[in-house]
């Protein structure tokens, strides 16, 4: 397969007035074409931060401090602004987390729409709109004729995260960022935003990188998963394996957390306790070890590697270290 | 279960529409009928979960309850009250009665404001408390979503996606509110501190005797939560049950093709999983179709179904359903 995306040592720090939050700590991945990649992990863990870096659209106060990001033969973190509006919305489509502050309100759903398609595309001003109804009807929009002349405020919250979404298809890009792009949609909806991105990426080859905290999402759709923890990568394999074969302690808390659909007993849930580290002062050794009721004396003081424990499949925990104690994962055996 | 429980609120015939302009000078042409006509009770105590497809009025019918609109018609009895006509001024006992979790977190937290001016505003407002006893129980509410007392002093560009939304949790915990609704409390948050705020929100509401209108997406944490859940479409309520009962026995086709489509966690699952994938166009809320309003995308539907609103009714058990096949 060919290679669409690859990051390498990636680190992004947000320079703030109580110091510097390491964001994103060395990650690396790749991606290759026509593939789904999906990222899970806990909030805060530099999901998002990876993502945007790579888009290089981070806050004033966020600078990339290390890294290469190859995209098709071009290394974006080196790139001009004036070379990466080219790339924006055109070959690469993002669906960001927050619709609202991501939508201008002052403009009409129509006019933000027809942007990408009358700025890379040239095309005629009729044209891009009939392109824009069609596209508001794929992603399920009601009366799209009359809908596109609307303000985003008119519209519900599931109804907006359906514009991004058009917004960042419309032009068929090479790679498609969702970050979080069904949480405010109904079951019957995401299953048909997730056909449309299935049916995308079969017909032009799109790649996908999904971020969610739907863990029904990811093994729905993407072939791939990454498990961040606190600015770093945790856990990394075919998404049968994170699902039946997890090897890091915190996606077996992941797993965990779930509510089982089918049980008529009300169980209470099983969170992780604890907090996430504080990205101004990150731990120097596991950054799971505050919580992981696994943690041996090396966890607290030297940061663990990612260990190769299959076939792609890699996890950061010393518990993979063939001189540590074997422990039977809690979660994650195939359901008979 | 609920049975000898006594209503909080009674919603009895609730409508909300919004005028929709058109043209320079703006005549009224048409309404978005966001509510139509929903009558439905909320139990002290208890948790009634809200789902339906987006769009479909969930959250119009919580800002209505609690007057963030005024309503077009109907009642909302709160305790043995009718609110729906209430000033502004009469509101102001049952602001801090009743509190929302929005759905935008972005949009809903005032980017100038510190975290702790946030959660200390409602606190000001309703002069409930001052100077350290206040700044005690800020740290107190951002302990209990899982924040830290050092995160008061920052600003919410600051913190990610889940941990805005735990901000206004903390937000609408502050002035100790009798009822809250959670629109879409937890969608935005990873799936262990989602467990988190739903143990949270358990244990609030076990202490505290509060009550719950949780709208929300994700059916399986509806069910985990609810004890009783409604299902609307189209600006109507179309099914209301018992959580257990409404999941293992839908009644309604629309809730028999939501309840398909929930995204199994399970690779192996998703693969030989078969959906009721809904075909035909979703109808407007602008132009709502004569008759029952799911009637285009259901594959049981009757000539009745064209000329005649099925009506909400009992079929049994406080199942509710309105549809033409019972
Ligand atoms: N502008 C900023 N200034 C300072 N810190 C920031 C800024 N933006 C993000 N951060 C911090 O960077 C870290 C990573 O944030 P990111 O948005 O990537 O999290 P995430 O994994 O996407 O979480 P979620 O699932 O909640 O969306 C967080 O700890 C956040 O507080
Ligand atoms: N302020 C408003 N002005 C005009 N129309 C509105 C307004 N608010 C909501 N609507 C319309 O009312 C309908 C119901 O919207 P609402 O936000 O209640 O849906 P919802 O069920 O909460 O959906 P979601 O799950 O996507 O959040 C939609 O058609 C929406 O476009
Ligand atoms: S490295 Fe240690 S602390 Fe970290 S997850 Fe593994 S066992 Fe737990
Ligand atoms: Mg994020
Ligand atoms: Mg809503």
């Amino acid at each position: 397969m060919e290679r669409l995306l690859d990051i390498k040592n990636l680190k992004t720090s947000f320079f703030t007035h109580v110091g510097e939050v390491k964001a994103v700590r060395g990650v690396s991945f790749h991606l290759d074409k026509g593939e789904a990649l999906g990222i899970v992990g806990e909030s805060g863990s530099g999901k998002s931060i990876t993502m945007m870096s790579v888009m290089r659209l981070l806050a004033d106060n966020g600078k990339i401090v290390d890294g290469e990001i190859w995209f098709d033969g071009r290394d974006l973190a080196s790139l001009s602004e004036n070379e990466m509006q080219k790339i924006r919305g055109n070959e690469i489509g993002m669906i960001f987390q927050d619709p609202m502050t991501s939508l201008n309100p002052v403009l009409t759903v129509g006019d933000q729409l027809t942007e990408p398609l009358l700025k890379h595309k040239k095309m005629p001003k009729e044209e891009a709109y009939k392109r824009a109804v069609e596209m508001l009807r794929l992603v399920g929009i009601p009366s799209p004729e009359k809908r596109i002349k609307q303000y985003p405020h008119e519209f519900s919250g599931g109804m907006r995260q359906r514009v991004m979404i058009a917004m960042a298809l419309i032009n068929e890009p090479k790679l498609l960022i969702a970050d979080e792009p069904t949480t405010a949609l109904d079951v019957t909806i995401q299953a048909q935003i997730l056909e449309l991105m299935k049916d995308l990426k079969s017909k032009i080859n799109t790649s996908i990188i999904l971020i969610t905290h739907d863990l029904g999402v990811v093994a729905d759709v993407c072939n791939r998963i990454n498990v961040m923890y606190g600015g770093l990568i945790v856990e990394t394999g075919k998404t049968s394996d994170i699902f039946y074969n997890p090897k890091h302690p915190y996606t077996w808390g992941l797993l965990r957390s779930v509510p089982n659909p089918k049980t008529l007993v009300k169980e209470r849930l099983k969170p992780i306790d604890g907090q996430p580290p504080d990205l101004l002062k990150p731990p120097a050794g596991c950054p799971f070890a505050p919580r992981c009721e696994y943690a041996m004396r090396v966890c607290m003081t030297h940061m663990p590697p990612l260990f190769e424990v299959g076939e792609n499949h890699k996890a950061a925990c010393w518990l993979n270290h063939p001189d540590a104690p074997k422990v039977e994962a809690p979660v994650g055996r195939r359901h008979e | 279960m609920m049975e000898n429980k006594k209503a909080l609120i009674s919603i009895k015939n609730l409508k909300m529409y919004f005028p929709i302009k058109k043209g320079l000078f703006g005549r009224q042409v048409s309404y978005v009928k966001a509510v139509d006509d929903v009558s439905f009770e909320i139990m002290k105590g208890e948790t009634l979960g809200l789902v339906g497809e987006s769009g479909c009025g969930k959250t119009t019918t919580g800002r209505t309850i609690i007057k963030l609109y005024e309503p077009t018609s109907g009642e909302i009895i709160y305790d043995g009250v009718d609110i729906a006509k209430f000033t502004p001024n009469q509101m102001l006992p049952y602001r801090k009665k009743m509190q929302m979790i929005f759905q935008d977190p972005y949009a809903s937290l005032n980017p100038r404001m510190t975290v702790a001016d946030i959660i200390g505003e409602a606190i000001d407002i309703h002069k409930l408390m001052t100077g350290k006893e206040r700044m005690e129980r800020i740290h107190y509410l951002l302990n209990v979503v899982g924040l830290n007392s050092e995160h008061a002093n920052r600003y919410p560009h600051e913190f990610s996606g889940g941990q805005r939304q735990r901000i206004g949790i903390a937000r609408a915990l502050a002035v100790q509110p009798e009822f809250i609704i959670c629109d879409e409390p937890i969608s935005a948050l990873d799936v262990s501190i989602q467990a988190q705020v739903v143990n949270m929100l358990e244990d609030l509401q076990r202490d505290f005797g509060l009550t719950y209108l949780f709208i929300a997406h994700d059916l399986s944490m509806v069910k985990h939560i609810s004890n009783r859940v409604g299902v609307m479409y189209l600006g109507k309520m179309v099914e209301l049950a018992e959580s257990n009962e409404l999941y293992t026995k839908p009644l309604h086709p629309y809730t028999q093709a939501l309840l398909s489509a929930i995204p199994i966690p399970d690779p192996d699952e998703a693969m030989s999983k078969k959906r009721i994938v809904l075909e035909g166009e979703i109808p407007s809320p602008i132009d709502p179709p004569p008759g029952c309003r799911f009637k285009g995308r259901c594959k049981y539907a009757k000539p009745i179904c064209s000329e005649q609103d099925p009506v909400f009714k009992d079929v049994g058990g406080g199942h509710m359903v309105a549809c033409h096949l019972y």
